[in-house]
This record gives C-alpha cells, structure tokens and sequence, in this order.
C-alpha cells in the first residue's frame, strides 16, 4: 500500500477555509468539549476508556479480594459502598453490586470506547486516507452521550436497588430479578444508562459504516482496506443491528418495573425467558464487538513486526464477515439450562461449533504471517503474540461449552468465567494494549519506553494467567459463578487465582508509570517508528498527525 | 496438578486425622446410617478445616424425630471427594448415567483436543518466533498466499467438529430420553431457600442451608451446621432424599426470581423459571450424599442456598417417607417404620412397585 502521501501536509494553506489549516487548533474549551475532530474524540474516547478501565479494575481487586479467602472479609466492612450496614443481605448485595458493575464498565466503557471509540476513530481515517469522520458533529454527540451514561451507572451504586444500595441484577439484568427482585430507582438507572450507551454505540456506527464505504481516497478498495477498517467495519455492523434489540428488551424491562406491563412477567402472561433470547440476541453479537476490532489491531501488529503482508488478507477479511453472520445465529448458547427443547440445544450446538472454523482461520493465518518473516518483539507483537495464543485458549474452552450436553455441568460455573476471561481479558485486552503501544508515537508524537513495556507485557502475561487459569479448575469442581463466600474446597485456586491479580495490577502500574513517563519525557517519536513493515497510510503522516489531514488525498496504487 | 493433588491429599489426611479423634464415629461402617445412635449422642465441636469432613460420622440431629424415627430417616455421611468439590482439577465424579456419558466425552474427547490444539498452536508459535527472529532471517519472504494449506485449515477443523458433534448430538438424545420416571419430585426455588414436594407421596418441605456455630446472623433455634451434615455452605437443614437405582424426575420451578437446580455429580442443571415447569432427571445406583448450589442469580443471598440430595435404599427411602408423615403409594401408610431393620439387604427391584406412569416425553430411546 505504497502511496503519495509523504507530500500530503506541505500545502496546508491551500485548505478552502482558512479557520480550518492543518494546524491551526481551536482553544482548549471548544478543542476538547465541542470538538469535531475525529483525532481528539478518539483521544477523549481512549482517556475515558482508561479511567473506566481503571475503576472497573480496581472493582475486580475489590471482588478478588473478597474471594481470597473463605468467609465475608471485605463486604462487611462499609467501604466503598456498603455505607455502614451491617445486615448480612446488604453485604451481599454488594457483592452483586460489585459484579454488575464491574462488567458493564468493562463492557461498555471500557472495551467498547477503547476499541471503536478510541483506535476506530483515531485510525480509520488515516487508514483509508479520509480527512475526518463522515458525521463529525455526530461524532462529538456519540462520545458525549457515553459520560452521562457512565455518571448514570456510577451514581446507580449509590441509591436503593431493593436489598441494599445500587442494582445487583448481573449485567444480563436478568428479568425477574431485575423487575419485581429489585425495588429501587438503582435499576431503572442502570436501564437508563444502558439506553444512552447504545444510542452512543448506534450513532458511532452509523458514522463509521458511512466514512468506510464513502470517504475512502481513489484506489482504496474495499479489498484494499488495511484489517483493521475491516475489522471496524464489520463491528458497525454487529452494533447497528444488535443494540436496538437490547435498547428494545431493557425498554420493556422499564416498563414491567414502573408501568405495570407484563412482558417478563409469567402472572400477567409474559415469559421470563424471553428477555433472556432479547438480550442474548444483543448479547452474543457484542462479544464479537469486544473482539473483533481486537483482530483487526492483531492483524496489523503482527504484519508490521512480521514485515510481511498479512498472510490470506482476503480470507481474514471474510473470516471476520463470516464471525459476524454467525455471531448472530448462535446466541442461545448462553441459555442452555434454561429449558430449552432438544431441537434448540441440538440447533444451538452445531451453529456454536461452526464459529471455530472462521476463527480457526484466523488464528493460522496470524501464525503464517509470521512464518517466513523476519521478527522483532517490540512491545505490540509480545500483545499480539500473547494474544493469538491466550486466545486460542479462550477459544478451545469455548468449544467444550458450546455442547449443551456438557454445559448442563458448565453453565454459570467458573470454567465460563475462566473461559469468557480468556478471551475478553486476554484476548480483548491484550489486543487493545498492542494497539495501544504500536500507535502511541503515532497519537503522541512520542516513543514509549521499550523496557518498561516489556516488563508490563511480561508482568501481565504471568498475572492474568495466574488469575484465570485455576478457574478452570474452579468451575470443573463444581464452583458456581456470582458468589462471594464458598465452601472451602474452593479456597486453594481462589488464592492463587488472588495473588494473579496482585501480579497483573503491578503490571498495570507500569504500563501508567510508563504511559505518563512517554507522554512527558519520551522520545520523539519519527512518522514510521516501525520501518518496512508499517506500511498503512497513517506512518505516512507525521507524529502525531497534522489537526486535518490529507487535505489533498492520496492516491492508493 | 501437582498442587492439586497435594490439596486433596492434604483433606483426606485431615479427614482422616478427624475421624480418629472420634472414635465412636470411626468404628461406625461408612454405609450403615441407621446402627449407631451412641455416636449420635456425642456431637463434635466445630472444626477448623472445614474440607475434611470425618467420613464417617453419623448425622447427630438431622430432624425433630424420634429414636424410632432416629433409625429410619436416612443420616447418610458425606463421602470426601465425591459429590461435593474437593479441590480438584477435574470434573467431579459422576454417579448418573448422564454424568458418566458425559464426563467421558469431555475427559477422553474434548480435554485431548483442548491440549492438543493449545499445545500445536504454541508450538507454531514458538518455533515462528525462533526460527524466523530478524537475527536468524533478515530479509522476509513476501509469501501472502497458499490456497491448499488455506483449505486445509479450513476444511480439518470441519471434519474435528464433526467428530465433536457426533458424540455431543448423542448426549443431548441421551439427555432428552430419560426411561418412564419411578418417582417425581418438584422442586421449586425461593429467596433463599428450596422446596420440595413428593406429590406421590405427600410430602412437602422447606431446605435451608445450616449456618456455622460461630455465625453470628445465625438464630438461637437454627441448628449449627455439623461436620456430618457436609461441608460449609452446602450442607442444609433438611435433605432431599431420593431412592437408589430408581429414575427420578424432577419437576423445577421458582416462585419469585430465576435460581438454578443444580447438583455437578449428577450433571443435572436446570433453571427455575417462575412460572414454567422444568425437567431434569437422575438415576443415581451409589448411595451416598451430593451437594449442589443455586446457580443462577437469585439476589443477595444466591450464593447461599445450597441443594443436598440424599440417596438412600428403596426401604430407607420408604422408612423416611413415613418418618415425613407421607405414604407410599400403592402401601399402607403404617407399613414403613417396620421394615426398617433391613435398610441394605433389598436390592432394587424388589420392593413394592412404586411406578408412576410413564409421563416423560420421548422415552423410546433409552430402556
């Protein structure tokens, strides 16, 4: 993908509007709160998703610290939440409090905003030599609609959710736990919260399927596009057609709670189970939406520090389309023990397994990329590398609970969430952290440092495997998932997985010690600090990249 | 697994260590529930490692019952290490038919897979980084294309799944066949508690999970939980008790939020849905004590309302029947408490029959 594009910024008068040059940067109030530049919203979306991820980190130090040993040690004690109770059910509503929360923060403010909101808004464009977003305002609305939403669920924590304060319904919101189980304006919040996120997702997507497929530069193909614009684009799509389907089941969860309906109410003839198909049909697309972008990043890591194309481009591409047809056909695999017919599991079972092959694909073309290559272990590809593998993992676990058979034993046990983890927390995760490290002399115009991303890489890479292996074992012996005392057979890998997180959160302080460090004292960073291999449009322009760019586009070849 | 392993060995030898320090309790045969009422007599203070459950130990207070009634209702001890965790590594063992089809499928079929696939794909990895590291392989190849091994990646994982599928479809027909039920309990989920109906039968109760010694939420009236009744944060008040060798069909329901009937060494697990009804089913031939917990969020105390089935002969299954104020049907109600003295000696078959119809859907596969 060779271009023009090293001659893109020297004119930058000729731009029509002289209040728009390339550099010529708004004040500091309307730069960062009315901003339409799709560089500094995904910057917004990026700190965001950082202090999400923060919070909802620290919740599952909280949560693990909790599990550490048998018995309540943590819950009874008023902080952070608990408010001075000392009524055994509101500690353990606290507990739900905690899971509820730590999993839509993560799933909602953090991989989510992480992923489109922050690497799509700052790399499409430069990718497919677009000088900005197609909807810019409604961009800057996208991003703006998330922080009242993130307000909404952490001030959910502090008023009444029934039992005690703040909703404990699990981020499924299952009904009837979440209508007549939770009295309390806590829930609706939740609700509400939820409402604004998905019309901020919707709203994104929108903005991305229209600057994919309008505002790519002459010569860029759709079968020219870099992954990642795939992977984004296919993403828009899951979003698009899945969150009006939640927007639609937690609409009718609002009503049930406040205006008397009955649509998940059996005694007025509503079915509890069927919110369960509403918010799956949502609910499956969107952990391809955690991963999918996840892929794109992956993909275009390991071809840089590969130096080579990536292997098989049209069939990675198409891996992912596929990924996210079939993403939505299979989303009762979460609902297996709900009483489901033998035809459905039957159905259910087959359509879940077939994801492994697209997936499968994927997961060997990664590895042919680099096969013949000539490799370097920067930061990014040790992400990447430790991604394909930890993934890989996540994904053959998958395939043991994707038989209704075998997840009779499985469902709502800690092997879902060893297995879940491994593929968002390690999978996600890790993906966005290589995202993060190969474009951030590209974002900040400054290189990271190279030791201290190693040993966050290496720190982390023990910690979440140590937090996360023995839930395997955790949940092949029986241990259900949502609890917050256990029996003590249990108490062994608790421990261990305990210490995981000791190790995983110093991990995180030196990826904050060196992010801080490189944004103040990092070198400057060139425009292609990753030579042959970084052949995407964005290491064409300077870093960081000028306020507007391609003010004359390039021309792909 | 080494730690693992080490963690199991260590609860047998404090179980072990336990039952010694009671003798009354240790001479006691691990499956004669019904002979020793001195042991009963003497129960043992709350101990500190609550794994190790004495094995032998009979149940000292399990119901407001008479010395009569003491000897019919089925005081079962929980068996270290089978149904109920132990701190394996494994699935727990499988006492129904179910459970053994499938833990076999997933010990000999789909374990295997998982470590082979992790194992190959690291190895590609590996060997990708060492072999093409930049030292090694300067310059790149620019290969970006292979169809046949793209088909090949593509069309091997079909024909594995495939080989999956064919034992998984069989589970699930397996699952969903259950043989003409003997007995039919319906089970129905609460905040925080089970009930159970025997409607054959008619008997009802409530199962509430016993609380520690030191547990201060606990009430002055509420029973301590005691090693005997199984380990902490599992062992309930009053269990469900089923007969040995005999299909068991549950019906699962909820009055107010979802919960989960489960029991893992039975691969049984079922939603309870407020205002649907639900099968599962079990025929377990091991008698012996099994622990499961709700596992569906049900609100603040979910995590604390465990299940205890209790699998007993048909004559002890009889004997508790009355002891609950229940019939047999087809028996007179005064006939049980006699038969007690005999409660191993009928092997199953032999007592009086006790069929229902056979109202389960889909029973021709499996006879």
């Amino acid at each position: 993908m060779s271009t023009t594009a090293d001659a893109l910024h020297l004119n930058p008068h000729e731009a029509h509007d002289a209040h728009h040059d390339a550099d010529h940067k708004p004040r500091f109030f309307v730069r960062w709160f009315m901003s339409t530049n799709h560089k500094d919203i995904g910057t917004l979306y990026l700190i965001f998703a950082i202090i999400a991820g923060t919070i909802g980190g620290a919740i599952s130090g909280i949560m693990r610290w909790e599990l550490m040993e048998p018995g309540i040690q943590v819950l009874n004690h008023a902080w952070p939440i608990g408010a001075g109770t000392a009524n055994f059910d509101e500690w353990t509503h606290h507990w739900n409090v905690l899971i509820t929360a730590h999993a839509l923060i993560m799933v909602f403010f953090t991989v989510m905003p992480a992923m489109m909101g922050g690497f799509g808004n700052w790399f499409v464009p430069l990718m497919i030599g677009a000088p900005d977003m197609a909807f810019p305002r409604m961009n800057n609305i996208s991003f703006w609609l998330l922080v009242p939403s993130f307000l909404l669920l952490l001030g959910s924590t502090f008023v009444s959710g029934g039992t005690g304060l703040g909703a404990g319904t699990g981020w499924t919101l299952y009904a009837p736990l979440s209508t007549s189980g939770s009295s309390g304006p806590a829930v609706d919040m939740v609700i509400f919260s939820l409402h604004l996120a998905g019309a901020s997702s919707i709203l994104g997507a929108i903005n991305f399927i229209t600057t994919i497929f309008n505002m790519r530069a002459p010569g860029m193909t759709l079968h020219k596009m870099p992954l990642f614009v795939w992977s984004v684009l296919v993403t828009a799509f899951l979003l698009l057609l899945s969150l009006p389907v939640l927007a639609g089941a937690i609409t009718m969860l609002l009503t049930d709670r406040n205006f008397g309906t009955a649509f998940f109410d059996a005694s007025g003839g509503g079915n509890v189970v069927l919110y369960q198909h509403l918010f799956w049909f949502f609910g499956h697309p969107e952990v391809y939406i955690m991963i999918l972008p996840g892929f794109g990043m992956v993909s275009q890591v390991v071809a840089t520090f590969s130096r080579k194309p990536v292997f098989g481009y049209l069939g990675m591409a198409y891996a992912m389309v596929a990924i996210g047809v079939i993403g939505f056909v299979v989303w009762a695999h979460h609902m297996f023990t709900t009483g489901m017919s033998v035809d459905e599991k039957m159905y259910f079972t087959a359509a879940t397994m077939i994801i492994a092959v697209p997936t499968g694909v994927k997961i060997f073309s990664w590895i042919a990329t680099m096969w013949g290559g000539s490799l370097t272990f920067e930061t990014p590809m040790l992400f990447a590398i430790g991604f394909i593998f930890l993934f890989t993992v996540g994904g053959v676990t998958g395939v043991v609970l994707a038989n209704g058979g075998v997840d009779t034993y499985m469902q709502d046990t800690y092997y879902v969430v060893a297995h879940f983890h491994y593929v968002l927390s390690l999978g996600a995760i890790f993906s966005i952290f290589a995202g993060f490290y190969y474009w951030f002399p590209k974002m900040s115009g400054r290189l990271y440092n190279e030791l201290l991303g190693k040993v966050h890489f290496f720190l982390m890479f023990v910690g979440v495997n140590v937090i996360f292996f023995p839930m395997h074992f955790l949940g092949l012996d029986g241990m259900p998932r949502r609890i917050p005392d256990y029996t003590p057979a249990f108490a062994h890998w608790n421990y261990v997985s305990t210490v995981g997180y000791m190790i995983t959160a110093v991990g995180v302080a030196v990826f904050f010690v060196n992010l801080f460090w490189s944004l103040a004292a990092g070198k400057k960073a060139p425009s292609n600090p990753w030579g042959e291999g970084a052949t995407t449009l964005e290491w064409t322009l300077s870093s960081p990249p000028p306020f507007h760019q391609y003010s004359t586009l390039p021309r792909i070849d | 697994m080494a730690s693992g392993v080490l963690m199991k060995h260590i609860g047998w030898a404090i179980a072990l260590a336990a039952a010694w320090l009671t003798p009354a309790a240790a001479q006691a045969p691990a499956s004669a529930p019904a002979a020793s009422t001195p042991a009963a007599a003497q129960p043992t203070a709350a101990p500190a490692a609550g794994f190790a459950q004495e094995p032998n130990k009979p149940d000292a207070a399990t119901a407001p019952a008479s010395k009569e009634a003491a000897t019919a209702i089925p005081t079962l001890p929980p068996t270290p290490g089978i149904g109920e965790p132990d701190g394996r590594m494994m699935l727990q063992d499988q006492v129904t038919p179910i459970g053994e089809e499938a833990a076999t499928f997933h010990d000999d079929i789909l374990l295997p897979l998982c470590g082979a696939i992790s194992v190959i794909v690291l190895g590609l990895l590996l060997w990708a980084m060492i072999r093409y590291r930049r030292s090694a392989n300067p310059v790149p190849s620019r290969n970006s294309h292979n169809t046949t091994i793209e088909v090949i990646w593509t069309l091997v994982p079909v024909l594995i799944l495939v080989l999956i599928a064919i034992p998984s479809i069989r589970l699930l027909r397996h699952t969903y066949s259950p043989p003409p039920a003997d007995l039919t309990v319906k089970v129905t989920g609460h905040q925080w508690y089970w009930s159970y109906e025997y409607p054959d039968n008619g008997v009802t109760f409530d199962s509430y999970m016993l609380k520690e010694a030191n547990d201060p939420t606990r009430q002055k009236n509420q029973r301590a939980r005691t090693p005997a009744d199984g380990p902490p944060l599992l062992a309930v008040d009053e269990r469900l008790v089923i007969p040995q060798g005999k299909v068991v069909k549950f019906i699962v329901t909820a009055d107010d939020v979802i919960h989960s009937f489960a029991v893992p060494a039975f691969w049984i697990k079922q939603d309870a849905n407020p205002g649907q009804l639900h099968e599962a089913w079990v025929k377990v031939d091991r008698p012996g004590v099994y622990f499961g917990q709700c596992s569906e969020l049900c609100g603040a105390r979910h995590g604390f309302m465990p299940i205890a089935v209790e699998v007993v002969p048909q004559a002890q299954y009889a004997a508790w029947i009355a002891s609950k104020g229940g019939h047999m049907p087809g028996a007179t109600p005064a006939a049980a408490p006699t038969a007690s003295p005999a409660p191993t000696a009928a092997p199953a078959g032999t007592e009086p029959p006790t069929q229902q119809p056979a109202t389960n859907q889909a029973a021709t596969a499996q006879n």
